[in-house]
C-alpha cells in the first residue's frame, strides 16, 4: 500500500510534467494546481482532528502578499519561500493560540473572520497595498541564477513539484507520529486526550501552525507563478476552494490534496472554456457526485481501485 | 461508480483536445481560415451588468461582420472568458486563450486589476490585446507595451471632463463630499479629481471623504451625513447596482433637493433607475456615445447600431457595448490597414500590432486616434439629468463635448503630476457645447 502510494505519486507526477510539456498553458495551471495542494495539506491537517478551517486562503494571501512586498528586496525565489513560510507560520502561531480554543463551526467561523480581516486591510490600506489592483511580481533570481521567462516558469514549477514531494513525505511521517495520531483522537473524544496526559490544544495549535506554514509556501508559488497579487486571494471564496479541494480530493492520504487540486484546476478550466456561462455549475455538480458516490474523495477512489483499504 | 468513471474519460478527453491544437504553433503568418479573439469580460458576479451586454454587442457585432464578409475576407469566431474567478484563473485563461485556442487578437478586460495582470502577458505572448474596457491610468503610464492597446478613453479624462463641466456651470461651490466604493477604481478616481479640484479651483472644502464597502446594498449612514452636512455637490464614481441603490435611497430622502450629484458612471444605470433618476444633476458616460447624441459624426451608422441592440435585446445600448464596438472597429481597421500594407499578404502578430499604432478608426459618434503609447483618444461628453419622455429615462442635456487630446495627460506624463499643472483658466477654455 505504502510503495503503491508513492508509485501513485510519481505517476501523478509524471503525468503532470508530460503535460506541462506537451501544453505550455497547462503547465501554468499545474504550477498552480501544486501551490494549492500544499495548501491544502494543511486543512488535511486539521481535518484529522475534525476542524474545518474556512479560513486557511489568509496564510495564502500572506505568503502572496510577502512575496509581492519583500520581491524587490530580497529577489531570490528560494530566500522569499523561506520567509514566507517562516511568517505565515508565524502569524498563525499568533492567531492559533485563540482559535484553537474553539472547535467546530466556531473554529471554522472564527478562522473565517481573521481572514476577511486580512482581506479588508489588503483593501482599506489602499497606499501601501494599491488595494483590488493589487501588486506585481517580477520575475526573480532562483537561488542566485538570474533566469529567462521559459526557464523560471520551469524553475517554479520544478520547486513546487519538488516541494509536494517533500512536504508530502514530512506531513505523512507527522500523521504516523505521537503528535499526528493525537489529532485523531480530537476528532473522537477530546477529553481521553487529556486524560492520558496529552495536552489538546497544543497538539492541535502545532498541526495549525504546520498548517499556516505550508499555505504560506504554497501563497508563495501561487505569486511567483501568476506574479500579480490581488486581495482576492484572502476572500472567503478562496478558503471556500481549498476546503473544496480537500473534500475533492479526499482527507485519507496526503496525495488527496493534489489529486484534487490537479482535478479541481482542470475542471475549472475546462469547464469555463467549454461554457463560460455555466463552469460553477459543473464545479458544483463534481464537487455533488463526489460527495454521493465517493465520499472519500478522489484519493478514496484511487484506493479503492489499487485494492488497498481506504479510510 | 459510473459517473466517476465518465468524469475521468472527459478529463482525458480534455487533455487530448488541448494537445492537439498546441503542436500546431508558430507557423508563418498565413491568412487564417478564421479570426479568432478571446475576450475576456464579467459574466458572473456584480460585474456582469457591464459583462453581459457588452458580449451582446460582440456577439451582434461580429455576426455583422461576417455577413458583410469578415476581416479583410476571414470570418470572425469570439471565444468569450469569465472575468469572474479571479486574477489566476484569469491569467491562465489568456495563456489558454493564446497557446491552445490560437487566438489573434485578445480583448481583455472590464476590471483594472484584471488589465495590470493580464497585460504584460501581451509582452510575453507577443499577441495583440486592446484593453477594451478597464480605465487605470496605471496601465501605459507605468510601463510600455508593443503589443497592447486601449481603444478608449481612461479614468483621467473620464474624471476631469465632469469636474470641468461642474465648474463650468457652478462656479460658486464652496464645499463637496466624496461617496465612492472601496476599491482601487473609487480610490484612483477620488485623487484625480482632488487633485484636479485642487489645481482648478483651489478652496473647495472637502466635508467628508466616504467609502462604503464594495457591495453595499444601504447607503443610509452616508446619507445622514450628507443630509446634516449639506455639501454643494456629491462626487460619486459607483456603478452598476451600488449607484442604483445610493440614488433610490438619496432621493428617497430629499438629498438631491439641496445637493448637486456628479456622477461621472451614471450612463450605464440610468436604464434601471428610469424616472427615478433626479433631473439637474452631472451624468458622465466614460465616452461620448450617449444614445441621445445630437450630432453624431455618422448618424446612419449609430442608429443603426443603436437599434439593431435594441431590437434584438430590448434595451438601450450602454457605455460597455459602445467600448466593445469601439475595439471590434479598431481591430477591423487594424487588420484592413495591415493587409493592405502588405498588399494583400496576411500580417504576422508584430505587424498587426504596428497597425494599431498611431491609428484612426471612425465611431459613429467621432474618432479614436491611439496615440504613441497605446492609449487611445477618445471624447467625452458630459450634461445634466433630464427625463425624455421618448427614452422613459434620464439623459444629458445642457452637453458639452470635452476633445480627449484637451483633458487627457500627454505621453509620457503621470495623470497627477499633470493634474497639477492645470490652471483656473481652462475650466472657461476647454470643452465646446453641443
Amino acid at each position: 500500500m505504502r510503495k503503491l502510494e508513492f508509485l501513485l505519486a510519481l505517476a501523478l507526477a509524471g503525468a503532470m510534467i508530460a503535460a506541462a510539456i506537451a501544453a505550455p498553458w497547462l503547465r501554468f495551471v499545474l504550477t498552480i494546481a501544486l501551490a494549492k495542494g500544499i495548501a491544502v495539506m494543511g486543512i488535511l491537517l486539521l481535518l484529522r482532528a475534525g476542524q474545518v478551517s474556512f479560513g486557511h486562503a489568509l496564510y495564502i494571501a500572506f505568503g502572496a502578499y510577502t512575496v509581492a512586498f519583500l520581491a524587490p528586496r530580497l529577489n531570490d525565489a528560494v530566500l522569499l519561500l523561506v520567509v514566507a513560510a517562516g511568517g505565515a507560520a508565524l502569524l498563525g502561531l499568533v492567531i492559533g493560540l485563540f482559535v484553537t480554543r474553539y472547535r467546530q463551526i466556531f473554529f471554522g467561523m472564527l478562522n473565517l473572520a481573521m481572514c476577511m480581516v486580512f482581506y479588508s486591510l489588503l483593501e482599506k490600506l489602499y497606499h501601501i497595498t494599491k488595494g483590488s489592483d493589487g501588486i506585481r511580481v517580477e520575475i526573480m533570481p532562483v537561488a542566485g541564477q538570474a533566469l529567462d521567462r521559459i526557464a523560471y516558469e520551469w524553475t517554479i514549477f520544478g520547486i513546487a513539484l519538488a516541494l509536494a514531494f517533500a512536504l508530502g513525505a514530512l506531513l505523512r511521517l507527522y500523521l504516523v507520529s505521537p503528535m499526528g495520531e493525537a489529532l485523531k483522537g480530537i476528532k473522537t473524544r477530546e477529553t481521553r486526550l487529556e486524560f492520558m496526559g496529552v495536552p489538546a490544544r497544543g497538539v492541535l495549535l502545532a498541526a495549525y501552525v504546520v498548517s499556516a506554514g505550508v499555505g504560506g509556501i504554497g501563497g508563495a508559488l501561487i505569486a511567483m507563478t501568476s506574479r500579480h497579487v490581488t486581495p482576492l486571494l484572502s476572500y472567503w471564496t478562496a478558503s471556500g476552494e481549498l476546503v473544496f479541494i480537500a473534500i475533492l480530493g479526499g482527507a485519507g492520504g496526503v496525495l488527496g490534496p493534489f489529486l484534487g487540486a490537479a482535478a479541481y484546476e482542470l475542471i475549472r478550466v475546462y469547464a469555463a472554456a467549454s461554457f463560460a456561462d455555466a463552469w460553477q455549475m459543473i464545479l458544483g455538480t463534481a464537487l455533488l457526485l463526489v460527495i454521493l458516490f465517493a465520499p472519500g474523495g478522489l484519493w478514496g477512489m484511487a484506493a479503492r481501485a489499487i485494492g488497498g483499504r481506504s479510510r | 461508480m459510473t459517473a466517476t468513471l465518465t468524469r475521468r474519460e472527459a478529463l482525458a478527453a480534455g487533455f487530448g483536445t488541448v494537445l492537439l491544437p498546441a503542436t500546431l504553433s508558430a507557423q508563418p503568418a498565413q491568412r487564417p481560415a478564421e479570426f479568432r479573439i478571446g475576450v475576456t469580460t464579467f459574466l458572473s458576479g456584480p460585474a456582469s451588468v457591464f459583462g453581459v451586454p457588452s458580449r451582446r454587442a460582440c456577439e451582434m457585432l461580429i455576426e455583422q461582420i461576417n455577413a458583410a464578409g469578415g476581416l479583410a475576407g476571414v470570418p470572425v469566431r469570439a471565444i468569450f472568458v469569465d472575468e469572474g474567478p479571479g486574477t489566476d484563473h484569469l491569467v491562465g485563461e489568456i495563456r489558454r486563450l493564446v497557446q491552445a485556442e490560437g487566438v489573434h487578437a485578445v480583448f481583455q478586460s472590464i476590471s483594472s486589476g484584471s488589465c495590470l495582470a493580464c497585460t504584460p502577458l501581451s509582452r510575453e505572448l507577443n499577441k495583440v490585446m486592446l484593453l477594451w474596457d478597464c480605465g487605470t491610468q496605471r496601465i501605459f503610464e507605468e510601463n510600455r507595451y508593443d503589443y497592447a492597446f486601449r481603444t478608449q478613453g481612461y479614468a483621467t479624462p473620464e474624471v476631469l471632463a465632469p469636474l470641468l463641466y461642474l465648474l463650468r456651470k457652478k462656479p460658486d461651490i464652496r464645499t463637496l463630499a466624496v461617496v465612492n466604493q472601496d476599491y482601487a477604481w473609487g480610490r484612483d478616481s477620488w485623487e484625480i479629481w482632488k487633485t484636479a479640484m485642487d489645481a482648478l479651483k483651489p478652496g473647495v472644502r472637502v466635508v467628508a471623504e466616504m467609502f462604503p464597502r464594495f457591495g453595499s446594498t444601504d447607503f443610509s449612514t452616508e446619507i445622514t451625513r450628507l443630509l446634516a452636512l449639506r455639501p454643494d455637490v456629491v462626487y460619486s464614481t459607483s456603478w452598476g447596482g451600488e449607484l442604483v441603490t445610493f440614488i433610490r435611497q438619496a432621493t428617497e430622502r430629499r438629498l438631491h433637493e439641496r445637493t448637486t450629484f456628479v456622477l461621472p458612471v451614471a450612463e450605464a444605470s440610468l436604464q434601471i433607475l428610469g424616472r427615478n433618476m433626479p433631473e439637474g444633476h452631472i451624468i458622465g458616460a466614460r465616452g461620448d456615445h450617449w444614445n441621445n447624441h445630437p450630432a453624431p459624426a455618422n448618424p446612419e451608422l449609430f442608429r443603426s447600431f443603436v437599434s439593431a441592440y435594441r431590437q434584438r435585446f430590448n434595451e438601450y445600448p450602454i457605455y460597455p457595448c459602445h467600448h466593445m464596438a469601439q475595439a471590434v472597429w479598431a481591430l477591423k481597421a487594424a487588420v484592413e490597414k495591415a493587409v493592405a500594407t502588405k498588399s494583400g499578404g496576411w500580417p504576422s502578430d508584430a505587424e498587426l500590432a504596428a497597425a494599431f499604432r498611431g491609428l484612426t478608426f471612425p465611431t459613429p459618434t467621432s474618432t479614436i486616434t491611439l496615440r504613441e503609447d497605446g492609449q487611445g483618444l477618445e471624447d467625452q461628453i458630459v450634461g445634466m439629468s433630464h427625463i425624455d419622455p421618448n427614452f422613459g429615462f434620464a439623459v444629458p442635456r445642457e452637453m458639452m463635448r470635452y476633445s480627449a487630446a484637451q483633458v487627457s495627460a500627454p505621453v509620457g506624463q503621470k495623470s497627477v503630476d499633470w493634474l497639477k499643472t492645470l490652471t483656473p483658466a481652462m475650466v472657461q477654455q476647454a470643452g465646446t457645447a453641443l
